[in-house]
Order: C-alpha cells, then structure tokens, then sequence
C-alpha cells in the first residue's frame, strides 16, 4: 500500500543491503513504524493511545513471564508463592505491582483508544476490519486478565472465577455441562487454576498476534485524522519517524510517570482487600466484585431483574453482557452517516457526550456498587440508553442528521491555506 | 437489514430495562429499602496516621519493636503471622543474636520429624523458619476458640477495607452496647460488641484490656491507644516488608522519568516546530 510519496527504504550499509535482498525486516520496520508511513499531519493527542497500549502490553509480558518463573499453579501453594515473590525474591514486589497495575494501564489505554474510535468515527469504511480485529483484541485482553485475577487465588480469584464462569451455567440444556468443562470440575479448584494459568500465559502472545493483523489493516488505508477527512496529497501527511515516534515517545514518558507513582505509593488501590485472605470456598464475601474494568459489563450482567416470558433474568442479563460487546462487531454497519469525525456532526456529538459518555460512567460506577437500590435502577436506565444508542440512535441519527462542511483537505483544516495538488 | 435487526434487538432490551426500572421504581417507592441495623451502628475507621503512611513515610524501628513485643504478649497465642521469619526481625533493628534468641524461645516450637523416629515433634525454630502457626490446623483453632479461627495476621492491614487504621479502631474500639441496638443485634455467649467490626459482634474478647499490660522496655507509657498503635504499625510492616524500599525507588524512578520525559517532550517540540510554525500563520 502506502501513498505514492511515502519515502522509499534505502539501506544504509552493504550488510543491511545484502539483508533487505534476502529478509526485509529492515524495510518493514521502516514501512511501518518509520519514515516510509505518511501519517495525517493533524492527529491530536487521542491518538497516542495505541502505541500506550502496544507498550502497556510489552511492560505486561516481560513482568508476566518473571512472575512465571517464581509463581506456582497449585490450588494449595498459589497464594503463598505470590507472597514468597513479594516477599523473598528480589525486587519480586517491584514485578508484582507493575504486572497488577500494568493491567489496568493497558485498560486505560484502550479505553480512551476506544473510545478515540467511537467519537472520530475510526470504525467506518475503509477501516472496518481495522476496528473488528480492535473489538477481537479487547475480548481477547478481557479474557486474559480475567484469568490472571484469579492466578493469585485470593478471596476475590476464588469467587470471581465461581461468578464468570457461573454465566455459563446459564446457557439453557448444555450450561451446566459446559461450566463443568471450562473449570474441569464442580468448582473452580486444582484444574481450573492450572488451564487458566496456561491460557493467562497463552493469550497475551494470540494478541500480538492479532495486534500485527490490526497494524497491518491499518496501513492499507493509513491512519485516520480528526477531521475525517482522507489524505489527498503529501502535504497533508508526516513521515511517522520522526514526526510521531518523538509525539508517542514522550507522550509514553508521561504515561510511565503515573503509572510508576501508581505502583510504587499506592499499589493497591486498585486492587480488592479480599484478596489478600486465601481462597476459602466455605466463606463468600460480602460483596463479589470484578475489577473495576469490568465493571460497566458486570451493572449490565446485574441490571436484568425479571424473567421475560421463559428466558430467565440471569440468562438474559448474559446474553445483554455479551450483545454489549458484540454490538461493536456490527457498528460499522449500524452508523451510515458518511461523515466520520463527530466534530462534523452536530447531534452525534451531543449524543455522545451527553449520552454514551454518561451512561458507561454510571454503568461503571455501579457495577463497582453493592447490588442495591439505587445503583440497580440507575444501571437499568443506563443499561437502556447503551443498547439504544448503538442499536437505535446511531442508526436512525445517520439518516436525519444534517452534517457541517467538512474542510476541504486536512492541510486546508491546520493552515487555512488550500492543499497544493500539484505537489 | 442489519440496521432492522440491531433496531428490534435494541427496542428489546431497552424495552426490558425500562420496564424492569419501572418495577424497581415502583417498588423503592411502595416499599423503601432499610438500612440493615449493621449500618446505622457501625463507624468508619478511627482517624489515626502512621509513620509509614505518604509518600516520604518511613517506619520507625522503636514503634515496629514494641508493636512485636505487643503482638508476642497479646495476639501471638491466637494469631499466627506465617508467611514471615524470623530472620525478618531484622529488618526492625534486632541483631542476629536477639533474632536467634528471640526464635529460640519462642512458645511455639516447629514442627518437625523426629531424626531417630520419624515420629512428629517439634523443636525450637531458628532464623530460617517462619513464625511457627498457634493451632496445627483449623480444627483444633476452632475448638479452642469457640468454633471461631483467629485470622493469620501477616497480611490482615492488607486484606481489611481500611487497612492498618481499621485494625487500630478494631483493636481499641470495644465498647458496651448502645441501649437503643435491637435485641437481635446484641452481642450472644461469647461474642463482643465492637462498631468498628462489620456485623458488631465479635468473637474476639477484647484483647487490649487496660493501660500497662505490657512493659515497654523503652519507657514509652503503654496506653491502650499506643498499644493498639504500635501493633497497627508491626502489621503494616509484616503486610509489606518492603513498603519504604517501595516508596524511596519510586521517587528515584520519578525523578529519571521526570528527566527523560522532559528531554522527549523537547525534542518532540524541536521536530514539530516546522510543521507547526505553518499552522501558526493560519492563527496570525
């Protein structure tokens, strides 16, 4: 792909000549993260957040396979190796809290990167693929660390394995069948542990996999832009490196700064007290909550209420937790407007702001809450507006909304100046 | 087609959510839900600091040995600490002769085989081991305690909503039930009211009864507050033994971070300053 003027790899030495005859790695490096990638002249900050999350993910394998090597899979021993690690290995705890809060950084990341898609209509031709691989690594990294928090096999491990995989159970004839096979048993014990350990220790490498496939997709139309509008001619594009890899570089600095004074003076606040008390399959805590990145999906779960005709309440709480995801597989079909950025469209934005934003806070915020009243109510109103923007309002919006002049070009947008077609 | 379908499967569920909000709302006003007894009695943590809180927080070696010899005196019968050693002590300031000795003679030996038998026993501990558990198993901690198991404490200022204030509260907040609590709430054989616990009967018996039940051999008073205190502040430290370690590489950490992001954010701002200067113009 690529555009015409995007600058051509050229090796420096007769060894990287002899090697780009033989295995361009060089010049697929160059191509796709240096100076051979035209990238929109105008992206603002909201574009920084996946390469955040690409770095997020390496800070997560290399302190995970670390942790694997002091960690034992053993329903009896698990949450004694991990003390040993914060304990007797050295620097163990400094690997521990960077792979706990790392967890959460990477969520951050994708969530802003995300929700960077949603607004700026990033999902919409010729991007489509690039945000369906984005949807298949968001399930893929929930899994992953759904599995991870229960490697500890604390308190919160122990019953949260027992409530997720409880979903299941749900699936009306073959459910019960089914939970028994993900947990290799009644409950989750010994063979649960040890699978979800081997998947934890799998999946992070499935999604690199599928993060090239992401990148990939996205070099055949190139990066999209605040404005929306597609690139026309060179002026409208930087080369990559330098322009973007010093804008991630230091944008990823910032980044660490929180994230190191996360780890290092308040490790656990994200965490749970409950799952410092080993697992206890004869205690229930009082109150059973996922981390706070499930949360929004956890108030869904627990919105549904009443049976509908013969579907359980439980049942269709979890076929409303998994259409919440896989709505997202439909979005570049259920959004037709032809504008892509919602800075261009005037009742989108309102909607989105006033609306989603909203609505996935307090989804959030009680999910995290006890399962009373009135965190119920307000997920159920929440939970209502979720479905009907994207199934609902994006829709219809697409065909009633009257959309403000795009500028001409992305360099007529930044200078004010038209773009120079002839260059 | 898709459109049509996402429309009727959105008109579904958020039909069921309204409807289900309705039913709520109806029912929150009708029938308004009360507040378990446990709420209105229960109190928040006591507001009490420590040594070690913030980020320059450092443990005072003075405080972490009283709060051990507070917890070998009060807790140490009931409530082991398994996952640290002897050999930790050290940390707190004891030579390694007082680490022996401390391990030695503790009241509780190791388990172990005999050599010649094969048969259980114990034997004094030495450094290497960790703090030997008061009951073999949950069994006998339950029979020697009516039918409750004292918690490990290793961890307990991490593994509290409230942490090491919660556990100071917990420990000097006994006090007699209020005249107004419920009959059903009452504090039954055997079991203490305390408003710092979460349902306010507990099966603990006050463990810190009154002033100068222990003997600090500093000469610091031992009141109950500085009792339950300086045993707060040992439990911080068996939590995270590590926990100034944390905070003094964090801010070495910081502070490189600091510098080279400064440095990117520089050399970004030099790379950018052509391509921005053109954007400058359009705004002049």
């Amino acid at each position: 792909m690529s555009f015409p003027w995007a600058q051509q790899y050229k090796p420096a030495t007769e060894f990287g000549q002899w090697m780009d005859d033989r295995l361009p790695i060089g010049r697929l490096v160059y191509n796709s993260l240096g100076a051979g990638y035209p990238t929109p002249r105008n992206l603002n900050y909201m574009w920084n957040f996946g390469s955040l999350a690409g770095v997020f993910l390496v800070v997560q394998i290399v302190t995970g396979i670390i942790l694997a090597m002091h960690y034992a899979a053993n329903a009896d021993i698990a949450f004694d190796s991990v003390e040993h690690i914060m304990r007797d290995v050295n620097s163990g705890w400094m690997i521990r809290y960077a792979h706990a809060n790392g967890a959460s950084f990477f969520f951050i990341a994708i969530y802003l990167h995300i929700g960077r898609g949603l607004y700026y209509g990033s999902y919409k031709a010729p991007r489509e693929m690039i945000w369906l691989l984005g949807v298949v690594i968001y399930l893929l990294a929930m899994a992953t660390a759904f599995m991870g928090y229960v490697l500890p096999w604390g308190q919160m491990s122990f019953w949260g394995a027992k409530v997720i995989t409880g979903l299941f159970e749900a699936i009306p004839l073959v459910g019960k069948p089914i939970q028994e096979l993900l947990l290799g048993g009644f409950a989750p014990d010994n063979a649960a542990l040890n699978r979800f350990f081997s998947l934890h220790y799998l999946l992070p490498f499935v999604i690199a996999g599928v993060i090239i496939m992401h990148i990939w997709a996205l070099h055949i139309p190139g990066s999209s832009n605040p404005t929306g509008v597609s690139v026309k001619g060179k002026q409208d594009t930087v080369p990559f490196h330098p322009f973007y890899t010093a804008k991630d570089g230091w944008f990823v600095g910032l980044a660490l700064i929180f994230f190191t004074a996360m780890m290092f003076f308040m490790p656990n606040a994200l965490g749970h007290a409950d799952n410092y008390i080993p697992a206890n399959p004869l205690s229930t805590p009082a109150h059973i909550v996922p981390e706070w990145y499930f949360w929004p999906w956890y108030a869904i779960l627990r919105a549904f209420t009443f049976d509908f005709l013969f579907v359980p309440a439980k049942l269709l709480g979890v076929l409303a937790m998994f259409s919440a995801i896989l709505v997202w597989f439909f979005l570049p079909w259920l959004d037709r407007s032809p504008v892509r950025s919602g800075d261009y469209r005037p009742r989108f934005k309102k909607f989105f702001w006033f609306g989603l934003i909203p609505c996935i806070a307090i989804l959030g915020y009680c999910g995290g809450a006890p399962a009373e009243e009135p965190f119920v109510m307000l997920s159920q109103l929440a939970t209502a507006y979720y479905f009907a923007h994207f199934l609902i309002v994006l829709p219809l919006l697409s065909r009633i909304e009257k959309p403000e002049p795009l500028p001409n070009s992305i360099t007529e947008a930044v200078t004010g100046k038209p773009l120079q077609q002839a260059s | 087609m898709v459109r049509f379908f996402g429309i009727l499967i959105g008109l579904f569920f958020a039909g069921m959510m309204v409807y289900s909000f309705g039913r709520g709302a109806v029912e929150y006003i009708s029938n308004p839900p009360v507040k378990a007894v446990e709420y209105q009695f229960h109190e928040e943590p006591k507001d009490v600091s420590f040594k070690s809180d913030g980020p320059f927080g450092k443990f005072d070696n003075q405080q972490l040995q009283r709060g051990f010899q507070v917890y070998k005196e009060v807790c140490a019968a009931c409530h082991g600490i398994r996952l640290v050693a002897f050999r930790n002590l050290a940390e707190l300031g004891y030579s390694e002769d007082e680490v022996k000795a401390i391990a030695a003679n503790w009241p509780i030996e190791t388990p172990d085989i005999d050599p010649n038998t094969g048969e259980a026993s114990t034997r004094p501990s030495i450094p290497a081991d960790k703090f030997p558990k008061p009951f073999a198993n949950n069994v006998a901690a339950a029979a020697a305690n009516n039918n409750a198991i004292p918690p490990d404490l290793s961890l307990i200022t991490k593994a509290r909503e409230g942490g090491a204030p919660y556990v100071y509260s917990l420990l000097s907040g006994y006090t007699d039930a209020p005249a107004e609590l419920p009959e059903a709430n009452r504090p039954g054989t055997g079991l203490h009211y305390n408003p710092y616990f979460a349902n306010l009967n507990l099966a603990m018996a006050p463990p810190i009864t009154g002033d100068d039940q222990v003997t600090y051999s500093d000469g610091t008073k031992a009141t109950v507050s500085q009792m339950a205190q300086d045993v707060s502040a040992f439990l911080i430290w068996t939590a995270e033994p590590s926990l100034i370690k944390q905070k003094q590489t964090g801010w070495a950490v910081l502070a490189f971070l600091l510098i080279a992001t400064i440095l990117a954010f520089l050399s970004y701002k030099s790379i950018w300053a052509d391509v921005k200067a053109e954007k400058k113009k359009k705004e002049a």
